[in-house]
């Protein structure tokens, strides 16, 4: 099997004398001797300034929400698909929410709270799950150990990134239980439902909480961008060079950029919204009438939110699919077992995609109306994007063709991200026109479209991620029939969920809506939503599998024996297999190549730690 | 904490200071959608027109103040005179804490000009933007108070880790002085 491929040139001692000769001596632990760091269970498991611990947190912290958002679509979902069945028996669980109708005992699900599922379910996917537990995740563990540091350049504000994390955890799974529920305007907040504490049962208190959540998210975000950009710009080893790093790390690099510049942008329509809320302000209220009652809000445009939340909104898409591609080259090329196809092109597509994203957020608001001659700027750059997406596709595709491919669970879910992401940047061609988006927005096209694209796609990317360094994060692997089972019931249970919906979506099936009762057309699309309803209930439980694999393969998994068990170049397989907090026991190693070497000059792999031969060149810069 | 900075520099700035100006970028990206959120918004019309209070440039030439003399502080650390250190330091704290107090004269003024926080948007920005560019100073004021009790509680020595420590603060105080100098600007041109 794959993953026990004998590691030629990275046997342990090896490793260790190539670290020794080349290696740069930090004095590290000369310093260290006694691990203040290590000095109780608290500090090592819970209050942990170590990288790799904080990455774990993330993790389960994520997988926690996944449980919970993806459980909420569930629940309507069934509401959607079987408006007729009785869902007394969730009684139990959701309290009042459900209401039974005292004459036929029939339970349905209450219409506020439809909508208070659904905005959960976006929120916590959007950035509980696919920021933190992705970026989170990954940034944390791979930063330090792939470009050769101890740690991060603040491990304590690190340390912060995550409990601020938690703080919003535990706010907005709070606000889950408020009488009134939790917010239910939709994961976007766009006044004046989140305006006005009185314009919806989930607009008081649930929003209250919800934007406290949010705001304690923004700060974990900003502690961790200027943590990951801060480690990759200044603390990479000798010799690795910008053109040597993997595209792993170009990629977080790029994600910390984008959430940096991007989030203050919510912050400041998280303070203008709140100060609209709390203290009489009009900036985005205008000319209301609640019960007949006239507001004295005067002279405020919701619009001007729309556009502070979709600046960040945007690049907060790339912020969550950009980790994605970047986990998904490195697996590819690792198991493919060839070099990454076009490694610079890969670099400037990330860059270009990362610039893009600012000057595209109109999309999103092209019915909000927006000026239709500025919708055409955004419209020419929104088709633009598809230039460099479609050059990463192109080279993920070559990087693939005649490898010597191991289709282990991680590379399944990396050649299924390229899958997911065709198929949902296509639809992107659609939507991003402004003209088919007036027949096309707001239907269920736009929820297939991005739910394949950054939804479905970032979620595979993140496994690839799980499966791939499941080892390196617990010196264990995950099992690997389960992971197969695990990723062909989610591919076939993902299209069979999302296909359907763009054909009721072009006949003009509406989004949001809790109910099609009420209208005629709309009565044929019976069959298809219960389809959509039973596939996303069975994926539901093939995730399942993955949550008990993983926490099964903590404890249980075959254990990890040799060092570089996938015959990898990058250095976090050259630490041991249970690295201490700094990473490397003696000497920091160096680097004297890229990270691509695979399949070089007869040589299966070349490690980065190894020189270049005389007359070798290098791949990532020395022969172009 | 010094586990990362002890590591392999090539780089001539410190790791700290560099994500220092990180932070910087993206609380300039605050204030930069704010102030587009105040263009787009004043460009809709129905803006209530008004000239901003002289106590507002008081507190900008306070602001400036303050910075020179915590520069100057700097300056005296790093040639280990003890004294004018300290005492320039008091002075541009001070001055730090004065800055805020004028500032909340000038939310005075405004009440009494009759430009309310809840009156029209034009007004709302200004509170918005000048209360949020405030509690960025208070979060300026407690850096400055863990420098005078660095200053006065432990002995006086000149180090790396002192200096970058001290660097930092000055540099995050420079920031949110050209912050409000910027700020002033723009709401007096726009």
């Amino acid at each position: 099997m794959a993953t026990t491929v004998k590691t030629a040139p990275g046997e342990i001692n090896e490793v260790d004398q190539l670290i020794e000769k080349y290696g740069f001596d930090d004095h590290f632990h000369d310093h260290h001797d006694e691990d203040k760091y290590k000095s109780n269970f608290l500090t090592t498991y819970v209050f942990s300034q170590d990288h790799k611990i904080i990455a774990r947190q993330f993790l389960i912290t994520g997988i926690f929400w996944a449980i919970i958002g993806a459980g909420m679509s569930i629940i309507f979902r069934l509401q959607l698909g079987f408006p007729h069945e009785s869902m007394a028996w969730l009684k139990p669980l959701l309290g009042k929410w459900i209401q039974i109708n005292t004459d036929t005992g029939m339970g349905t699900l209450a219409p506020e709270f439809y909508y208070a599922l659904v905005t959960m379910h976006g929120t916590i996917i959007v950035f509980f799950v696919l920021t933190a537990g992705l970026s989170g995740t990954f940034s944390n563990l791979l930063i330090p150990l792939q470009v050769g540091a101890r740690d991060m350049a603040s491990p304590m504000l690190n340390m912060f990134s995550y409990w601020f994390f938690f703080l919003a955890s535990v706010v907005m799974f709070y606000s889950l239980f408020l009488s009134t529920g939790p917010f239910s305007g939709g994961w976007t907040a766009y006044p004046p439902l989140s305006a006005l504490p009185q314009a919806s049962s989930g607009s008081g208190a649930g929003m209250t909480l919800w934007v406290l959540s949010l705001v304690f998210f923004v700060v974990s975000v900003l502690l961790g961008g200027i943590n990951y950009v801060t480690t990759v710009l200044n603390l990479r080893t000798k010799g690795m060079t910008l053109w040597r790093m993997p595209l792993t790390i170009w990629a977080f690099f790029v994600t910390a950029i984008l959430g940096i510049l991007s989030f203050p942008v919510l912050f400041s329509g998280f303070l203008l919204l709140t100060m609209d809320r709390e203290m009489g302000t009009s900036f985005f209220l205008s000319e209301i009438y609640i019960g007949g009652q006239a507001l004295e809000n005067v002279g405020g445009s919701p619009i001007l939110y729309q556009h502070l939340f979709w600046f960040l909104g945007h690049p907060e898409v790339y912020i969550i699919i950009l980790p994605a591609m970047g986990l998904v080259s490195e697996v590819l090329s690792v198991h493919a077992r060839k070099p990454i196809f076009g490694y610079k092109a890969m670099v400037y597509s990330i860059m270009a995609i990362g610039f893009l994203s600012f000057i595209v957020w109109a999309h999103h608001m092209f019915m909000s109306g927006v000026n239709p001659f500025i919708s055409n700027f955004f419209v020419v750059f929104t088709l633009i994007i598809a230039v460099p997406s479609a050059v990463k596709v192109f080279n993920w595709i070559t990087t693939l063709y005649r490898g010597n491919i191991r289709f282990n669970a991680a590379m399944l879910f990396a050649v299924g991200f390229i899958s997911m992401f065709i198929s949902g940047g296509l639809t992107g061609i659609f939507l991003g026109n402004s003209a088919i988006d007036i027949q096309m927005h707001d239907t269920y096209f736009v929820v297939a479209h991005f739910h394949i694209v950054m939804g479905i796609a970032a979620f595979f990317g993140m496994f690839a991620g799980v499966y791939h360094w499941f080892p390196k994060m617990f010196g264990r692997f995950m099992n690997e029939t389960i992971g197969k089972i695990h990723f062909w019931g989610t591919i076939i249970g993902a299209y069979a969920i999302f296909w359907p919906m763009h054909y009721t979506g072009l006949a003009g099936l509406p989004r949001r809506y809790y109910s099609r009762e009420g209208f005629e057309t709309f009565r044929h699309f019976g069959d298809v939503s219960e389809f959509i309803t039973i596939a996303a209930i069975l994926t539901f439980f093939v995730q399942l599998l993955f949550v008990v694999n993983f926490f099964y393969s903590i404890w249980k998994g075959r254990k990890q024996t040799t060092r570089n068990p996938y015959g990898a170049t990058t250095l976090e397989w050259t630490t041991p297999i249970i690295a201490g907090h700094g990473n490397w026991p003696g000497k920091i190693p160096t680097v004297q190549r890229w990270a691509y070497d695979y399949g070089k000059d007869g040589r299966e792999f070349v490690p980065q730690i190894v020189p270049l031969e005389e007359g070798e060149h290098d791949g990532g810069e020395g022969d172009h | 904490m010094d586990l990362t900075v002890s590591n392999n520099r090539r780089n001539k700035i410190h790791p700290w200071i560099f994500a220092l100006f990180a932070a910087c970028a993206s609380i300039l990206m605050m204030f930069a959608s704010l102030t587009s959120a105040y263009v787009v918004r004043h460009a809709a019309g129905n803006w209530l027109e008004f000239a901003m209070p002289t106590i507002f440039f008081v507190s900008a030439g306070v602001m400036v103040a303050s910075s020179i003399a915590l520069h100057f502080s700097y300056i005296f650390f790093k040639k280990e005179n003890e004294k004018m250190y300290k005492l320039l330091l008091i002075i541009g704290s001070i001055l730090g804490v004065l800055f805020l107090v004028t500032q909340y004269k000038g939310w005075m003024d405004l009440n009494a000009m009759g430009v309310f926080l809840d009156g029209n948007p034009s007004g709302s920005f200004v509170y918005a933007i000048s209360g949020l560019h405030a509690a960025h100073v208070l979060g300026g004021i407690a850096t400055l108070i863990m420098a005078l009790v660095h200053a006065f509680g432990l002995k006086f020595k000149v180090t790396d880790k002192r200096k970058v420590r001290f660097k930092m603060t000055l540099i995050y105080w420079h920031f949110v002085d050209i912050l409000w100098i910027y700020l002033l600007c723009f709401m007096i041109f726009q």
